[in-house]
């Protein structure tokens, strides 16, 4: 059934029409209006439309290849317009009726911004303006590979470096050589046309030239001696270290605390991947044991109204991190027999407990109930404190590095096998000889300590822990990051909190749209990648030896992706 | 790992092949370090000499206000009700200060103590900041507040109402905070006071919903109550989402209040006002909510039942403010094309205009028509603002940052249909 | 685990434990004699309607699992949106005054507009983020759900706003019934006849008919079920439609009972409905109403019966951790819920 080439090429534009309505109607094309990418020129609520367009033209034409330049754009202009004319719809729907008693988002302004200010008399050049960039979008699809992907890269970059402008000048906003970037390239609310093309040009050539000589430098690399291309690995790790090291010095505050988030929530995910990605025992109620560890710290430490001997941190931490393997244990004995979703419901149910127990009335005289733990101290070593987060983010990296180290030796030891054979088959693993109720415990309490370390931080960073920071959410981030990250994998670990908890921390000027962009990217995350960004190696080769066998079902059940994976 | 499989002799070998990424890391530190010393605050800019910090604002330039509230989440209702009574008092200055235009931008906290933390720091290192606005959440400002003020950022907050953020012990560390929300022992006082001498009730229950808010206000409650004589038959608590109210109701009923204060908010306040009246032994019994749900949406959530009901709040009436509510409101509408979401956009829109003010008082031009704003004048005008004109009331700051119209108004609706919503008529001012 | 082991001890212990807090907890609450007979009625009957809600919203957890193995965490919000579309209907009659001189009709209109949508977003659902991973590792499809989740509720907030909006009341449903002595408020009654009604319609249309039929066959052995002519595709996508249909009407009657509608509302009535689902034997029909019914029960008359009597206060508070430690201690004894045998040798 081929359908007629012009045809698809108009349904691919109603469906990118769709789009570009549910973008407006969610309420994004107005408020990003005011957030300039290139200032004068386009704004952010303006580029998604427009966005919407470029991508129904580019995918318009490309369904069937063959075929003359000229039909190819025309077809990608009718993909264009197509979106031209519903989004023209929707100015005249929201012109002639009040559509605002049902959707709120469908203000004047929204519309303003959709017509370029002229209302239904703009219409006209709506659809004008679509079809051309629908076919600059076909003929993205028309330009030689050397010269598309240095372009998409060009834009993506200025793209990019337009949205994080904020992050980026308060970042530039010190004296000397950075002021004088900053002013190269910005002006007050985002991107000069100046900086534009700077940034554009940059981009355009580091790709260009990378894509000429780049093969020349992976020959000069393959050409070295193996001790050389050891040297240069460890230079370049080191050189990467160093940088981390730099980062609270040069980032400043914010960023700082950004890692240090995304650090805490990396230790949560190297826990829980012992418990989901080793052991194969999906829980969801994780957060408890990240509450008991900071609860923990809390009531040890604190000088407030509930401390109970104002203990060090550091005298704390080894309390808490004891406290929660102990949690684990006897969290882990009462769920040994649940297999599966059983599993899931019952240990969320645990880390509800946990949650609405630290905010009951009913222990409130111990634990502090809604109003929760104050005056936590800061961790002192000598005469230093960890005053804030750039002396934290230090503290949060030697535990990771700790953690790492401590899970990969698991890993690889005879009990990180035994979590392995568990995960596979856990009916053929008790046969070989592995004792379950030892080795499920095991992994239990590893991950709880785990995320107990993670907790006691948490409470030092904050000073004051209250009950709301435990929700349910945590538990979902984190299980959401291993899983992103690739499942038990630890660089995996790693790659998905800087996706799933950094990102989101960077894009704060999406306010509103956060949740909105993290469910839409956690969806084409599983679509485009479900193996993750980072898959485990061992993983990896397990699939390629599963493709050998031939597409069994034995081979997808053995816990990794069914899909091929791209090498 | 490696060292097994490799002869002895290797070894130093390896410590020299290590050199190179040692003295990369040398290198790369030492010519970072310079570099990457952040700058002292500078004294004295222009005309203004400041010891925490001048803010120097270009001609033309945008001066820059910054919200931190919960605009995303599960409780972004709260925020996004503060932050549009922002945009309302920034709207009604034409968007204009001192000649420059006013940015707002902002940070979502999330309504967690980490939230409010990451989204101080974030605001801590903007520069450009003359002042924020907020948190919603006290639990938000705990943290956060210090780190702003560690910046030189003074905060005005519409919602925190939580004591211990203005109690007298709270420490250096909150100079740069200040409250238009009242505080929860202002209003759990007057409520007690009405319930005993007004509605003479003996017996009363409450509920809370977990949050610090409700749970330190029917605190209050119970203790300026039971203080006065009268007892207090449960002290009930439910969580926010919970929707199925009947049982803890029926529970309550057991005890026979005449009244029960519940200064939750509109979801589970609503299912609560509704469902009392569909348990036995309740429908007698008053009910009493706070200011946490003193909106039309409440009327909305509540329907019928809300009739009757009494409500602590501050004094909007026209008596007390004149008409200014009710255009604040038609505004509201225009703009948004909804009603206000929660009760704190008069305190948001007091804020800022209680800062506006003190910029205006502290603010010094050049003769090339700059403006610099020194940030501990701004924060000690700010504490000095007396006898203020805002929505909420007159506000006079004490030196503890509490700026509230101590003014609390008890009020009895008549009608709950959110079109007839007339603060003063209906729902009908009875108290004092 | 065949020998006593310390393991054995510890979960005796538990369970003594447990038991015992609940018997001291009872004879405490029973003993103060606080509540005459007919209050402990009305605790039943609040916590059965309530029960039934989750029942309602747990079938359609149930159906998905049965057939895909697959946790659609979404469920909730799919649950949500049919609530929230029946709100416009709703209005708009109200607003008229057909509701009242109609109210039949009109609420037949608003069930079906909300069962509509609901079907119509679960389907869209399960054809764009679904389908292309039911060849993945479990957990992938999991997150997928969980980003659906995420995706729905702030698609809903942008599109209606983050305020609440209130169903208006139908005269027709005011006030209560008195049947066999009992009050019971109307709309409670008709939730339950509802529930029950839909339950057994699902139950008769999966176990009569011959879709049912090819259903349960796919929920079986999808391969074995190819093999032999049955078209999986469609009997997945009809398992989505039926469990999505139960949450729009779930949503209507969740509407109905409480008015309110918010972006939020699904998130912890599908949590809920979930932990019904997996307590009646995941997978199993009959099990998750018998699952809602025992959750809803629990929230309502536990935190009276069971902690009350051990003077704890503010016990709803806790109500939760008494419906999740029933959970827990019906799957120690019932390691797949209580009527979830069929699926204790597969892997679940």
């Amino acid at each position: 059934m081929r359908r007629q080439p012009w045809i698809a090429a108009a349904q691919k534009g109603l469906i990118w029409g769709g789009v570009a309505v549910f973008l407006a109607l969610v309420g994004m094309v107005e408020t990003f209006a005011g957030r300039q990418i290139v200032v004068g020129v386009i704004s952010l609520g303006l580029a998604l439309p427009v966005l919407t367009a470029v991508v129904a033209g580019y995918q318009g034409a490309q369904g069937h290849p063959g075929g003359a330049p000229g039909a190819f754009l025309a077809r990608g202009a009718l993909g264009g317009a197509a979106v031209g004319t519903v989004v023209s719809g929707l100015v005249v729907l929201g012109t002639f009726v009040n559509m605002r008693s049902m959707f709120v988002s469908a203000s004047p302004t929204m519309f303003e911004t959709l017509s370029f200010g002229r209302g239904v008399s703009g219409i006209p050049l709506v659809l004008l303006g679509a079809a051309a960039v629908g076919a600059v979008g076909a003929a993205a699809s028309l330009l030689s590979p050397g010269v598309r992907r240095p372009l998409v890269t060009a834009l993506a970059w200025t793209l990019g470096i337009g949205l994080f402008q904020e992050l980026l000048q308060i970042l530039l906003h010190a004296e000397g050589t950075r002021t004088a970037v900053r002013e190269l390239l910005f002006v007050e609310d985002g991107l000069s046309m100046r900086g534009a093309t700077i940034v554009f040009a940059l981009a355009w050539g580091a790709t260009a030239g990378w894509a000429r000589r780049g093969g020349a430098v992976r020959q000069w690399h393959g050409r070295l001696s193996a001790p050389r291309q050891r040297v240069l690995r460890l230079s370049s790790l080191g050189a990467a270290v160093a940088l981390l090291l730099l980062v609270p010095l040069g980032g400043g505050l914010f960023l700082s605390q950004v890692l240090v988030l995304v650090g805490l929530f990396a230790l949560l995910g190297l826990g829980l991947n012992i418990v989901v990605g080793f052991a194969g025992l999906l829980d969801l109620g994780y957060v408890a044991f990240f509450a008991i560890g900071a609860y923990t710290v809390g009531l040890l430490t604190s000088v407030g109204e509930h401390g109970i001997i104002g203990l060090s941190f550091w005298a704390a931490v080894p309390v808490a991190v004891a406290v929660s393997l102990v949690a684990g244990v006897l969290l882990g004995v009462p769920v040994l027999g649940i297999r599966g979703d059983y599993l899931a419901i019952a240990t969320l149910g645990f880390g509800e407990i946990i949650r609405i127990l630290v905010l009951s009335d009913f222990l409130r005289p111990w634990l502090g109930g809604s109003q929760g733990v104050l005056g936590i101290p800061k961790p002192m070593i000598g005469g230093f404190e960890f005053r804030g987060p750039e002396q934290l983010f230090y503290l949060t990296l030697a535990s990771c590095a700790l953690v790492i180290f401590i899970a990969m030796r698991l890993r690889d030891s005879r009990l990180g096998r035994a979590w392995m054979a568990v995960r596979e088959d856990e009916d053929v693993a008790e046969a070989m000889g592995i004792n379950l109720v030892n080795v499920k415990l095991m992994a239990f309490a590893m991950g709880a300590a785990f995320g107990g370390l993670s907790g006691a931080i948490f409470a030092v960073m904050l000073g004051s822990i209250f009950p709301h920071s435990f929700q349910l959410l945590i538990s979902i981030n984190v299980l959401a990051l291993i899983i992103v990250g690739g499942m038990g994998s630890m660089p995996g670990v790693i790659v998905g909190s800087l996706f799933l908890v950094g990102m989101p921390e960077l894009l704060r000027e999406f306010a509103e749209y956060r949740f909105l962009i993290y469910g839409a990217s956690l969806v084409l995350m599983m679509q485009l990648r479900p193996e993750g960004l980072w898959p485990a190696a061992a993983l990896r080769r397990e699939l390629h030896a599963a493709e050998e066998m031939g597409p069994s079902g034995r081979a997808e059940a053995a816990a990794g992706s069914g899909r091929p994976l791209e090498e | 790992m490696i060292a097994d499989s490799k002869p002895r002799g290797r070894e130093r070998q390896r410590m020299k092949r290590m050199r190179i990424p040692i003295a990369l890391v040398v290198a790369l530190i030492i010519a970072g370090g310079p570099y990457f010393v952040p700058a002292a605050p500078a004294a004295t800019v222009g005309p203004v000499t400041d010891p925490v910090g001048v803010v120097k604002i270009a001609k033309g330039a945008p001066l820059t206000i910054a919200y931190w509230m919960v605009v995303a989440g599960p409780d972004a209702s709260l925020g996004t009700d503060t932050k549009r009574g922002v945009e309302i008092a920034i709207d009604d200055r034409g968007g204009k200060l001192l000649g420059h235009p006013i940015k707002l931008i902002g940070e979502d906290t999330g309504c967690n103590a980490e939230g409010g933390q990451t989204a101080a720091t974030k605001l801590a290192a903007n520069k450009a900041i003359v002042a924020a606005i907020g948190s919603n959440c006290s639990s938000e400002a705990v943290p956060g507040a210090p780190i702003l003020w560690k910046a030189g950022i003074v905060t005005v907050s519409p919602s925190n109402t939580a004591p211990k953020l203005t109690a007298a012990d709270r420490g250096p560390t909150y100079d740069g905070y200040l409250r238009t929300a009242h505080n929860d022992k202002v209003q759990g006082r007057v409520a007690a006071e009405f319930a005993w001498k007004v509605l003479k009730v003996k017996k009363a229950a409450t509920i809370h919903d977990g949050s610090p808010y409700a749970e330190g206000l029917q605190g209050v409650f119970a203790e300026v109550f039971k203080k006065l004589g009268g007892t207090i038959t449960a002290q009930e608590a439910i969580g926010p989402t919970d929707t199925d109210m009947r049982p803890m109701l029926t529970k309550i009923a057991a005890g026979k209040p005449e009244l029960i204060y519940y200064p939750i908010f509109i979801a589970a306040g609503g299912f609560i006002t509704r469902q009392a009246k569909e348990v036995s032994g309740l429908p007698q019994a008053k009910l009493m909510g706070a200011d946490g749900m003193f909106s039309p949406d409440f009327m909305k959530a509540a329907g019928e039942s809300a009739v009757g009901m009494y409500h602590s709040s501050p004094d909007l009436s026209p008596e007390a403010l004149g008409p200014a509510y009710k255009t604040f409101l038609d505004k509201h509408q225009k703009k948004y094309g909804e009603k206000p979401l929660a009760p704190f956009h008069p305190h948001a829109y007091d804020a800022a205009k209680m800062i506006f003010a003190a910029v205006e008082k502290v603010a010094k031009k050049d003769a090339a028509g700059n403006t610099y704003i020194g940030r501990k004048a701004l924060r000690d005008a700010l504490f000095a603002t007396k006898n203020f004109k805002g929505l909420t009331g007159t506000l006079t700051c004490d030196k503890y940052g509490d700026c509230a119209d101590p003014k609390i108004a008890v009020y009895q609706t008549l009608s709950a249909d959110p079109a007839k919503w007339d603060p003063g008529k209906n729902p009908k001012k009875v108290y004092p | 685990m065949r020998r006593f082991s310390v393991v054995d001890l510890y979960l005796w212990a538990f369970r003594i434990v447990v038991l015992m807090v609940v018997v001291w907890g009872m004879i405490g609450t029973i003993m103060a004699r606080r509540y005459p007979g007919d209050v402990w009625i009305d605790f039943v009957v609040f916590g059965m309607s309530q029960g039934s809600i989750y029942a309602l919203i747990a079938l359609g957890y149930t159906m998905v699992y049965g057939i895909l193995r697959m946790i659609n965490f979404a469920h909730g919000e799919v649950f949500m949106s049919g609530a929230y579309t029946g709100y416009f209907v709703a209005a708009a009659f109200g607003r008229s005054g057909y509701l009242d001189r109609n109210p039949v009709v009109s609420l037949l209109v608003v069930l079906a507009v909300a069962m509509i949508t609901s079907t119509a977003i679960a389907l869209l659902l399960e054809r764009v983020a679904y389908r292309p991973l039911r060849r993945s590792p479990r957990l992938v499809p999991l997150i997928a759900a969980i980003g659906a989740s995420f995706f729905l509720q702030y698609t809903f907030r942008g599109f209606f706003g983050s305020g609440f909006q209130a169903y208006p009341e139908a005269q027709m449903l005011k006030g209560t019934w008195v049947i066999a002595g009992i009050g019971i408020l109307r709309t409670q009654a008709v939730v339950l006849v509802a529930s029950v009604l839909m339950m057994l319609g699902l139950y008769a249309f999966v176990m009569r008919t011959k879709t049912g039929t090819a259903m349960r066959a796919v929920s079986e052995d999808r391969e074995a079920a190819a093999l032999m002519g049955i078209d999986v595709d469609r009997a997945i996508v009809i398992a989505f439609a039926v469990g999505a249909s139960m949450a729009g009407a779930a949503g209507f009657l969740y509407a109905i009972v409480f008015k309110q509608v918010h972006f939020f509302m699904g998130f912890v009535p599908g949590i809920k409905a979930f932990t019904a689902a997996v307590l009646g034997g995941i997978g199993n029909i009959p099990g998750a109403m018998l699952g809602g019914l025992f959750l809803g029960l629990f929230e309502s008359v536990g935190p009276i019966l069971f902690l009350e009597g051990l003077g704890i206060v503010a016990p709803y508070q806790l109500k939760d951790v008494i419906a999740f430690t029933m959970l827990v201690m019906v799957l120690i004894f019932r390691p797949s819920g209580i009527m979830g045998e069929r699926l204790v040798a597969k892997k679940a």
